[in-house]
């Protein structure tokens, strides 16, 4: 593993200066008429490292940030957020529902130089997807089997009908491919090939060091002609958020994707003309701010309670005052930026009026006391985010006006799983519910009843309701496009009118990056994808 | 030597409380709610409870705290440290890899820390409530005053942002591969800042310490019979003051030098050091019991040789501790 020194060589000193001579006689001009310079270092923040980088056995942003520019997908989401084909060319499904063929790209090999096959996907999809990855055992439950009749062409065989907008929305995320060769002996979760991936994808892994830094190079065999531009990326593990944006105006880091810089220091950089702040990229990882209910307290299962407690929190003021630009006030669990799904703001919702608020908790019964007070709640904010522990600290003088006192409990990240999603030990609770592009990957589990006990962010509300499950279990095996559409809008208004959990303030993640890159922040899931057309301007 | 016996004797009787450390740190952390799948969770974003349960079973987790710690303990008495949850490699290498960063870091911020402390604690006691005196003491106070963090951020700002002099952090170059004394150069350059920013804070205790005790012992009868000797001013502090005044100071290191470990949480965090703070804080964070158990071990270790060392310095300092057994 030798870190050789990048040296500048005369070919790209001679592109920069003819780059900076073109910017001097016409800097209108030099953006339109740039061509993709080959050559550079990538530095991205990399701000919670993870326990390995397989992104066929853990579905997390903190994995794809890496394992995805080294390992490929089958679908990825192209600019205008519909499916393209990566490791797969073309897909077809039986009009049933119940098998989808994938025919996979020829030509294309794994970086220790064995070619990529069906064989693969067959392992992968089996071992990986419908055993191991979260969520992936989820959608992959009614997997029966996949068929390899050839080297390029994988037939998923599905028990019940699997509708194909679903399965290609939720491969991107959900649909890495690991090599056979590597993984088919032993435990694949101890495999060492997880902290050191080997894929098919534009960067080819080479070192990580724990608690500093991971080092991806240019695969020099890509499968996709002149790609990728950059030399080498290097991920730099940086915890403390103040520090990265300090890195940034060093010059040290390139990008911090996911939000990963505070909401003060992504509103000064926004300013900075050496960097980019935006939202643009990140279309496919929306997130909704909840509140979630516990049932189990007689008082919240009462539906006017909940409604009053909606009602009585400020929602634009709070965007407006706290998170600014990077947020956007919510109607649901299907977020605005679902262009396939979202259903409108045409469903119940709850605007601030603090009178009726006052008068819902009247009719239900629990009247203002001695000094006001109606009854006392516990809170537990999820530790992720400086915007969940401030909408918490809202949350709670707004309800204190209404006469709910309300008493914060903060746990770290294991303790606010095990407190609200096992122990059911909160009365609220609010943090993140992640969008993945169709309600039926993370977002539905939010509700349908029969969650087991300790499934985090699921419905552990101690709330069913078998109309919804319906319309929820029928919506998952539709396989006409425009009826799922119809029976998620219906999703959506049934439960904003039950509301088990306020979805109300919809959030994209920002990405921050230096205004020298080119082709960023190009697809709606850009922070996870491969990079492969990603340049550095000189 | 009798001094030699001394140590041993403290360090036998160091080992039933390394011991009692452990086993609480076991059952403190179970109170904590929830495990290490349980985190791990929090990191995916999500899973199912089938493949939580698997995850349990593959950490070890489903058998009884009890148990548990019986298997921890006897794993112990066999030297091996286990296996580390959030790594996945034994815990030894994972403590190996975080020593170096940690044991520089702490050796030049008290080493820092010490000498300044020392020079401007004698300079104070000399000039005792003139200016430098009052100089030094305000400066020190307001480095004690300042939280860490944000003196790293200042530093970062001030030295790595605007004037570019100093990296804003990490532990070594990372596109360049250095050999020999420029690999040295690269790693002192990097921890300039970090060490300054502990070390400041650890200085205006030793400080105050050394200028409290050079002031006492200055008033002692013997340095009165110095200067009826006619020694002049330098030579009475030098030879005679100095000494003993010292052995406080030496106390303090003993002590601080566990602070230290536990205290630089904060300056790995801001200046993205690899080191064992960081590591026994994301083992906390992530329930990863065997690398906590394995920190706490390693740092006891280590606390338990610095005060071998400062017994043996006291020795050497001033005869009669030996004398008196």
């Amino acid at each position: 593993m030798d870190l050789t020194r990048i040296e500048i060589n005369r070919r790209t000193a001679l592109l920069t200066s003819a780059a900076i001579a073109a910017n001097v006689i016409n800097p209108m001009r030099a953006f339109a008429q740039e061509t993709p310079r080959k050559g550079g270092v990538f530095n991205v923040h990399y701000g919670a490292e993870q326990r390995q980088l397989n992104p066929s056995i853990q579905a997390s942003t903190g994995v794809y940030i890496i394992g995805g520019k080294i390992q490929e997908n089958l679908v990825d989401l192209d600019a205008k957020g519909q499916p393209v084909g990566v490791l797969a060319e073309s897909w077809e499904a039986a009009p049933d529902g119940k098998t989808i063929t994938f025919k996979l790209r020829k030509g294309v090999t794994w970086h220790d130089g064995k070619p990529f096959t069906s064989a693969d996907v067959e392992f992968t999809a089996m071992n990986m997807w419908k055993k191991i990855l979260n969520y992936g055992s989820t959608l992959q439950l009614f997997l029966t089997a996949v068929e390899t009749p050839d080297a390029h062409t994988a037939i998923f065989k599905y028990d019940r009908p699997m509708p194909l907008n679903l399965l290609l929305r939720a491969l991107p995320d959900l649909g890495y491919i690991s090599a056979k060769h590597l993984y088919e002996s032993g435990d694949i979760r101890q495999n060492p090939t997880n902290l050191s991936p080997v894929g098919t994808g534009p960067f080819k892994f080479v070192k990580y060091e724990r608690g500093q830094y991971v080092i991806a190079d240019r695969n020099e065999n890509y499968w996709r002609p002149n790609a990728p531009y950059l030399d080498r990326i290097v991920w730099r593990v940086i915890t403390d958020r103040s520090a990265a944006a300090a890195q940034m105006e060093a010059g040290e880091l390139h990008c911090s994707p996911f939000s990963g810089l505070t909401i003060s220091d992504l509103a000064r950089l926004g300013k900075d003309k050496r960097f980019i702040v935006s939202t643009k990229g990140n279309e496919g990882n929306a997130r909704t701010n909840t509140l979630e209910f516990n049932f189990r307290r007689k008082e919240l299962s009462d539906v006017r309670v909940r409604r009053a407690i909606a009602h009585a929190i400020n929602v634009p003021f709070f965007i407006d005052n706290f998170l600014g630009d990077f947020a956007k006030l919510g109607t649901g669990p299907i977020p605005s930026t679902s262009t396939d799904f979202y259903p409108g703001a045409d469903t119940p919702q709850y605007p601030y009026d603090k009178a009726k608020a006052a008068a819902l908790l009247d009719e239900a019964g629990f009247k203002a006391g001695s000094g006001g007070t109606r009854f006392p709640l516990k809170l537990l904010p999820a530790p992720w985010g400086e915007d969940i522990s401030l909408w918490s600290t809202f949350i709670q003088q707004s309800l204190q006006e209404i006469g709910i006192p309300v008493e914060i409990v903060r746990n770290d990240g294991g303790g606010f799983l095990k407190q609200v999603y096992d122990e059911h030990a909160f009365d609220l609770a609010t943090g993140w519910h992640q969008y993945r592009n169709d309600p039926a990957v993370s977002t539905t589990v939010w509700y349908r009843s029969g969650q087991p006990k300790g499934a985090p962010w699921t419905n552990q509300w101690g709330w069913e309701d078998k109309a919804i499950d319906k319309t929820i279990d029928d919506a998952a095996t539709e396989v006409d496009p425009a009826k799922r559409k119809a029976l998620y809008a219906r999703f959506v208004k049934e439960v904003n009118t039950e509301l088990p959990v306020w979805m109300p303030i919809e959030q994209i993640f920002v990405t921050t990056i230096t205004a020298k890159a080119r082709n960023h922040s190009n697809t709606p899931r850009w922070g996870s994808s491969s990079w492969h057309d990603l340049w550095l301007s000189a | 030597m009798r001094i030699l016996g001394l140590a041993g004797r403290r360090l036998a009787a160091s080992i039933p409380t390394l011991i009692l450390i452990l086993i609480g740190m076991f059952l403190l952390l179970q109170f904590a709610p929830g495990d290490t799948v349980d985190a791990m969770m929090a990191q995916m974003g999500g899973g199912d409870a089938a493949t939580a349960k698997d995850l349990r079973k593959f950490y070890g987790l489903d058998v009884s705290i009890p148990a548990q710690l019986g298997n921890y303990l006897w794993r112990l008495v066999r030297l091996d440290l286990g296996f580390s949850s959030i790594y996945g490699k034994p815990v030894a290498s994972v403590i190996i890899e975080r020593l170096p960063p940690t044991i520089l870091l702490m050796t030049a911020s008290l080493s820092f820390a010490f000498f300044f402390g020392l020079l401007f604690g004698v300079i104070a006691a000399r000039g005792v409530n003139r200016w430098p005196d009052t100089l030094i003491s305000t400066l020190g106070l307001v480095f004690y005053a300042t939280p860490s963090f944000w003196f790293g951020l200042m530093a970062i700002v001030v030295f790595s942002v605007y004037l570019q002099w100093l990296p804003p952090g990490g532990f070594e170059d990372i596109g360049t591969v250095q050999t020999g004394i420029w690999r040295v150069l690269g790693i002192a350059s990097h921890l300039v800042l970090p060490t300054l920013t502990l070390g400041l804070i650890f200085l205006a205790i030793y400080l105050r310490i050394m200028r409290a005790s050079m002031l006492e012992v200055l008033n002692l009868d013997y340095v009165r019979t110095a200067r009826a000797k006619g020694l002049d001013e330098t030579r009475v502090v030098t030879r005679h003051v100095l000494r003993n005044a010292l052995l406080p100071m030496v106390t303090l290191i003993g002590l601080q030098a566990g602070t230290m470990l536990g205290g630089s949480v904060v300056v790995e965090s801001v200046f993205s050091l690899p080191g064992l703070g960081r590591l026994a804080y994301e083992s906390v964070v992530q329930r990863d019991l065997n690398t906590l158990l394995g920190i706490v071990f390693v740092s006891a270790l280590l606390v338990i040789t610095v005060n071998f060392v400062v017994d043996l310095i006291y020795a050497r300092l001033d005869p009669r501790i030996t004398a008196g057994g």
